[in-house]
C-alpha cells in the first residue's frame, strides 16, 4: 500500500514529523561548488520536503549526519571530564540503497570491531531512520549493481518525486498516521538492476597473491597522477578513518575539549608515529592500501561484501581524474598475471 | 555502567609517583592505578589540551603502572614536563598481550633491541620471581650504545637467574658485547630445547624482520616466534582505522602476533 500527495501539501504533512524527528536529506547549495558557478549537493538538516535534491548524487555522502567531519568527544576541565551530549531527536535521514548500505558497513566497524562500540556513533545509529529514495540508476560513474548495494530493505519510508506529486509506501507502521488523509495508491519502490557500468572484482585468492600484489608495477602510475588530497576518502561514504585532536579555549587554557576528526590514508603522515619514518610514504602505497580496504581487506576480516558500494564520488571528486573504475580493471589485469606466472613456475 | 555502554574514548586521571630517568631522553613513569592490565598490553596515554598516544606498559603492581617513554612527540615531550604529584590520563588496558599461559613450562628466548625491552620487562620480572615456571630464559638484549642502556638494576639482577647477552650496536664498554642482537641468535642452542620452546621478539620494524630472517637460518619454527607490533593509534579500540594492516588491526588481534601472521603482515 503507497500513498499520493502533491507538492502543496507537503509541508503540513512534514511539520507533524519534523515535531519529532530532525530530517536530513541531500540538499542544494547553490553558488557554493568547487569551481566558479557551481553547485554543490551534500546532506544538511532541512525543514520541508521541497528542499530536497531528488535528482542529483550528492557531492558527500550521507555519512556526515552519523560521523561529523569534526565532532566533539568529551569537554574537559583539569582532571575531570564531560562526555558531549547526543542529538536530541531521533533522524530520519532520506537516503539512496548505496547510501543506506553504506551506512550499515560503516556499522561494522564503529559497533562489530572488536569488544566495544563506538558510542558516538551507536547514539546516532539507534535513534536513526531512513527513508529510501528512489534512485533512477546515478550517472556514468555509479556501479552499485556490481557491488550488490543497489538493493536494501533497511528503510520505514520509501518516496519518489514525480513532476508534481510524491509517492510514499510506509513500511515502518510509526508513520502510517502521518499520512492517512492521502490518496491511496500502489507503490512500491524499484531498485536500479543496471548502471551505465558494471566491473567485476577479482578475487585474491591468498596471502602470497595478495603481497605480490602489493608490489605490482600498475600502483607506480599513482605516484605521477595522486596527489594524495584525500578528497576520495572524505566524500567515501565507507571511508571511518578519524584522528583525535585536542582543543584549548582561548579565554580559559585549563578548559577545552577532544574532538575526533577525519582523516585520511591518503595524506601524508596517516600512519606516522613519532620520532619514527612514514610507513607509506609514497602516493602509490597510499592508494594502493586505500584500494585494496575496499576491495579486499575489509571482507575478508568480516566476512561479508566488499566495502565499496559503487556510488563514484570518489571519481567525481578527485582533481587528477582518477577512476576507481579503471584501477580496478588494472588489478585485476595484475591479480590474473600472478596467478598465472604462479602456475608456470 | 556496563561495558558495552561504557565511554571508552575516557580517560582517568592517574597520579605520578615517580619518576626514574633511565637515559637522558627515556624516563620510566610510575602512575597510581587499578587497572588490571596482562603482560604485553599497552594503554592510553594522554595529556588533555596536547593528545594521546599507545604506550606499553613496562611494569605492573597492585597498585601502579610503569610507562617508559622517549620524547619523541608532542604528547612525550609534554609528559616529561610533569613532575611527582601531577597527573596523568589513562585509558585501556587493550591488546591482546603475551600468551603468557602458552609460555609456560618452556625454554625461553627473549631477543629485545632498545626500548623493546620495556613491553617484557613485566613479563621477565615475573618469570625471574617465579623460575619454576619456565625451564629456562636466555636473554639477548641490545642497545645503541652505552648512553641508551634502559633498567641497568634488572638488566643486573637477571644476570642471576637468565642466561644473557648484553650487547651494544657501536659502542664497547666493560661486561658489555658489541655488535647487532642478530649476531648473538647462534649462540643459542635451539636442539637442547627438544622442541619446547619460544622465543619472544621486540624491537625496531627493521631489527625484528632481520631477527625474524637470523630464527629462520637456524630452523626455528614460525609457530615459535612471538613479536610486538608498534603502529599509529587514535582510539585503540578497532574505530580510527590508523593501525590496520590487510584484515588485522594491531589494537585488537595484536599488538603481539605469532610469526606464522607477523611474517604476512605488509604495510
Amino acid at each position: 500500500m503507497g500513498y499520493k500527495f502533491n507538492f502543496a501539501e507537503t509541508d503540513s504533512l512534514f511539520c507533524n514529523i519534523l515535531e519529532k524527528y530532525d530530517v536530513y536529506a541531500p540538499k542544494r547549495f547553490p553558488k557554493q561548488g568547487r569551481y566558479s558557478d557551481t553547485d554543490i549537493t551534500r546532506y544538511s538538516q532541512i525543514k520541508s520536503i521541497n528542499e530536497i535534491e531528488f535528482n542529483q548524487k550528492t557531492d558527500y555522502s550521507a555519512k556526515e549526519v552519523l560521523t561529523p567531519v569534526n565532532e566533539t568527544l568529551f569537554y574537559f576541565t583539569e582532571n575531570e571530564f564531560k562526555e558531549s551530549s547526543a542529538p536530541k531527536k531521533p533522524i530520519l535521514l532520506f537516503a539512496r540503497p548505496c547510501d543506506i548500505n553504506a551506512i550499515e558497513i560503516q556499522s561494522k566497524i564503529y559497533e562489530e570491531n572488536g569488544e566495544f562500540s563506538d558510542i558516538y556513533y551507536s547514539r546516532i545509529k539507534n535513534n536513526l531512520k531512513f527513508v529510501l529514495m528512489d534512485c533512477n540508476g546515478g550517472d556514468d560513474t555509479c556501479f552499485c549493481t556490481s557491488m550488490g548495494s543497489n538493493v536494501t530493505d533497511n528503510w520505514s519510508i520509501a518516496i519518489k518525486q514525480l513532476e508534481n506529486d510524491y509517492l510514499l509506501s510506509i513500511k515502518d507502521p510509526e508513520f502510517e498516521p502521518y499520512f492517512q488523509n492521502c490518496e491511496k495508491v500502489d507503490f512500491l519502490p524499484n531498485f536500479v538492476e543496471q548502471n551505465k557500468v558494471s566491473l567485476t572484482i577479482k578475487e585474491i585468492p591468498n596471502k602470497e597473491v595478495l603481497n605480490e600484489l602489493k608490489h605490482h608495477h600498475f600502483w607506480s602510475e599513482y605516484d605521477k597522477r595522486c596527489i594524495s588530497c584525500g578528497a576520495c576518502t572524505i566524500c567515501c561514504p565507507t571511508c571511518t578513518c578519524f584522528t583525535t585532536k585536542d582543543i584549548i579555549y582561548s579565554e580559559n587554557q585549563k578548559v577545552g575539549e577532544r574532538k575526533r576528526i577525519f582523516a585520511s590514508c591518503q595524506i601524508e603522515g596517516f600512519d606516522t608515529m613519532a620520532g619514527q619514518k612514514e610507513i607509506r610514504n609514497k602516493a602509490s602505497e597510499r592508494m594502493r592500501y586505500k584500494i585494496l580496504h575496499k576491495f579486499h581487506d575489509y571482507k575478508e576480516r568480516f566476512k561479508t561484501k566488499h566495502m565499496c558500494v559503487g556510488c563514484g564520488r570518489c571519481i567525481h571528486r578527485c582533481p587528477e581524474a582518477i577512476s576507481i573504475i579503471s584501477t580496478i580493471d588494472k588489478m585485476n589485469d595484475a591479480i590474473d598475471e600472478i596467478i598465472n606466472k604462479n602456475i608456470q613456475e | 555502567m556496563t561495558e558495552q555502554n561504557k565511554n571508552h574514548m575516557i580517560p582517568t586521571a592517574c597520579k605520578i609517583i615517580s619518576i626514574i630517568k633511565e637515559t637522558d631522553i627515556e624516563w620510566t613513569f610510575r602512575v597510581e592505578s587499578n587497572f588490571k592490565a596482562k603482560h604485553g598490553q599497552f594503554m592510553q596515554l594522554s595529556v588533555p589540551k596536547i593528545g594521546e598516544a599507545p604506550i606499553s606498559i613496562s611494569e605492573i603492581g597492585d597498585n601502579y603502572m610503569d610507562f617508559t617513554l622517549r620524547a619523541v612527540g608532542k604528547v612525550t615531550n609534554d609528559i616529561f614536563e610533569k613532575q611527582v604529584g601531577d597527573y596523568l590520563f589513562l585509558r585501556g588496558p587493550y591488546g591482546n598481550g603475551w600468551p603468557s599461559e602458552e609460555l609456560k613450562g618452556k625454554h625461553l628466548v627473549f631477543i629485545t633491541g632498545g626500548t623493546g625491552l620495556a613491553p617484557v620487562r613485566s613479563l621477565l620480572n615475573e618469570f625471574y620471581d617465579n623460575i619454576d615456571r619456565v625451564k629456562s630464559i636466555t636473554l639477548i638484549s641490545g642497545f645503541k650504545n652505552k648512553e641508551s642502556i634502559l633498567f641497568k638494576e634488572e638488566l643486573k639482577k637477571w644476570k642471576d637467574k637468565f642466561k644473557t647477552f648484553y650487547t651494544l650496536d657501536n659502542d664497547s664498554i666493560e661486561g658489555w658485547n658489541c655488535g647487532l642482537v642478530t649476531n648473538f641468535v647462534k649462540e643459542i642452542d635451539f636442539n637442547s630445547f627438544d622442541n619446547n620452546y619460544a622465543v619472544v621478539v621486540v624491537g625496531p620494524p627493521v631489527m625484528m624482520k632481520f631477527t625474524g630472517l637470523e630464527l629462520k637460518k637456524y630452523n626455528v619454527p614460525d609457530e615459535n616466534i612471538w613479536m610486538s607490533f608498534e603502529r599509529k593509534m587514535s582510539c585503540a579500540i578497532g574505530k580510527c582505522g590508523h593501525c590496520r594492516i590487510d584484515e588485522t588491526y594491531v589494537c585488537l588481534d595484536g599488538p603481539i602476533f605469532p610469526y606464522t601472521k607477523a611474517k604476512n603482515l605488509v604495510d
